[in-house]
């Protein structure tokens, strides 16, 4: 597997991931206005996940499309963070998830615009201005409800410290980040850190929530390594249609 | 068959009879997703850009500009993608703004706050949302004569 697919497959699968996550609230989130605002964030994530992952098709060169990559791969050949196939928990934990995430996406395709590979900047332009938007509505609702009532303020710190042994991996480097960081191609994930811990800290301070200590990070995701056992429950139900009728369009 | 090649001038003016398919009032050119019209020998090669990346007019939009040029009878045409520039608000045009707002839609503004409420053009409006009944929108309410309204999202 090339260096070039892996990452596509790492952008691919992050927004694919953590778009199905966020689609799952459709119908159940707290008022009208929410459910259209996950909804819309997560239609935007799946648009994502098309441009990545039909990249990373084209790049394998195997004739493989973005609905293959999405629907007939098993658990071993994702490459998203551990984040993102994080169960949804309540909507302060979703939120406060994709706030982490949010801040990462939009640090990364900002430098991604710049890549020396043009068909990978033009994807990151064109993702990166809908994930300052979801970054804007994500980080108001951290403050608002963690400087909210003792109740949500609660809850928030206890999405943060459930979420933060995750934060880690996103920012580790590889042999696949050592050679698109050679190439001009990607950033060194680690480069990123002090941009996205400016960001997250301010907004942190601001929803008077206390910033974790530690610094454990729980890692196999973007590798393929080991994901956790929720993966496989979210690809039971993604994937259930083309596993029940192969090939099945509309 | 046609024996002549469709004219450029010509394809633009069939293109902006394209309605936008969720809002209906305003063409595709009007939008600005539609991004090149060139003759590349014989094949007439129109260049579109998708507004947001997960938005499901954007087949839509193909199929319908398609259906267009083949009803003038264009034959040999292509369509094609074009992801940068990203497409902005910025490219909708003033006949599109007009349209928007006569329809009942804020136009977009730089700053993200419509310039007025699109029925009693009153200023005083707050946001109820940042998105809104598609992903292109976000849902305000005029504090005047307290009717909610969708405002184009400036991007």
């Amino acid at each position: 597997m090339s260096a070039l697919f892996e990452f596509l497959l790492r952008q691919g699968d992050n927004a694919l991931v953590l778009g199905h996550r966020v689609s799952e609230w459709c119908g159940h989130a707290p008022v009208l206005e929410e459910d259209i605002a996950l909804a819309n964030t997560a239609l935007d994530l799946i648009g994502q996940t098309q441009m990545w992952l039909g990249l990373a098709g084209e790049v394998e060169g195997k004739g493989r499309s973005a609905d293959d990559l999405a629907f007939l791969r098993d658990v071993w050949d994702f490459r998203n963070l551990l984040l993102v196939e994080r169960p949804n928990g309540d909507f302060g934990h979703t939120m406060m998830r994709q706030f982490l995430f949010d801040a990462f996406n939009l640090v990364h395709l900002t430098e991604l615009a710049n890549s020396t590979d043009d068909r990978i900047a033009a994807i990151a332009e064109k993702a990166g201005k809908e994930a300052a938007y979801h970054l804007e509505r994500s980080r108001n609702t951290v403050v608002a409800l963690g400087d909210g009532t003792e109740e949500s303020h609660a809850r928030m710190q206890a999405a943060l410290d459930a979420l933060w042994p995750y934060v880690g991996e996103i920012f580790e480097n590889d042999s696949v980040s050592d050679e698109l960081a050679a190439d001009g191609i990607a950033p060194e994930p680690a480069s990123l850190r002090a941009a996205w811990d400016a960001r997250v800290q301010e907004a942190l301070a601001e929803a008077t929530l206390r910033h974790p200590e530690g610094d454990f990070a729980h890692r196999g995701g973007k590798t393929g390594v080991m994901h956790t056992e929720h993966l496989g429950h979210l690809l039971t139900q993604m994937q259930w249609l083309q596993r029940a009728y192969p090939g099945a369009t509309w | 068959m046609v024996a002549t090649l469709p004219r450029v001038a010509d394809v633009w003016e069939w293109l902006d009879a394209v309605p936008d398919p969720e809002i209906p009032v305003i063409s595709v050119v009007d939008l600005g997703i539609v991004r090149d019209v060139a003759l590349e020998g014989e094949t007439l090669v129109v260049t579109i850009t998708p507004t947001y990346s997960g938005c499901p007019a954007t087949s839509i939009i193909r199929l319908d500009i398609e259906t267009a040029l083949r009803e003038h009878g264009v034959r040999d045409f292509r369509l094609e993608q074009r992801l940068s520039p990203a497409w902005t608000t910025d490219w909708l045009s003033q006949k599109g703004r007009r349209k928007l707002e006569d329809y009942g839609i804020a136009p977009p503004q730089p700053g993200g706050t419509p310039a007025h409420c699109p029925r009693c053009k009153s200023a005083h409006v707050k946001r109820i949302s940042q998105f809104g009944s598609t992903p292109c929108k976000s849902q305000w309410q005029c504090e005047d004569c307290l009717e909610p309204f969708d405002h184009f999202k400036c991007i």
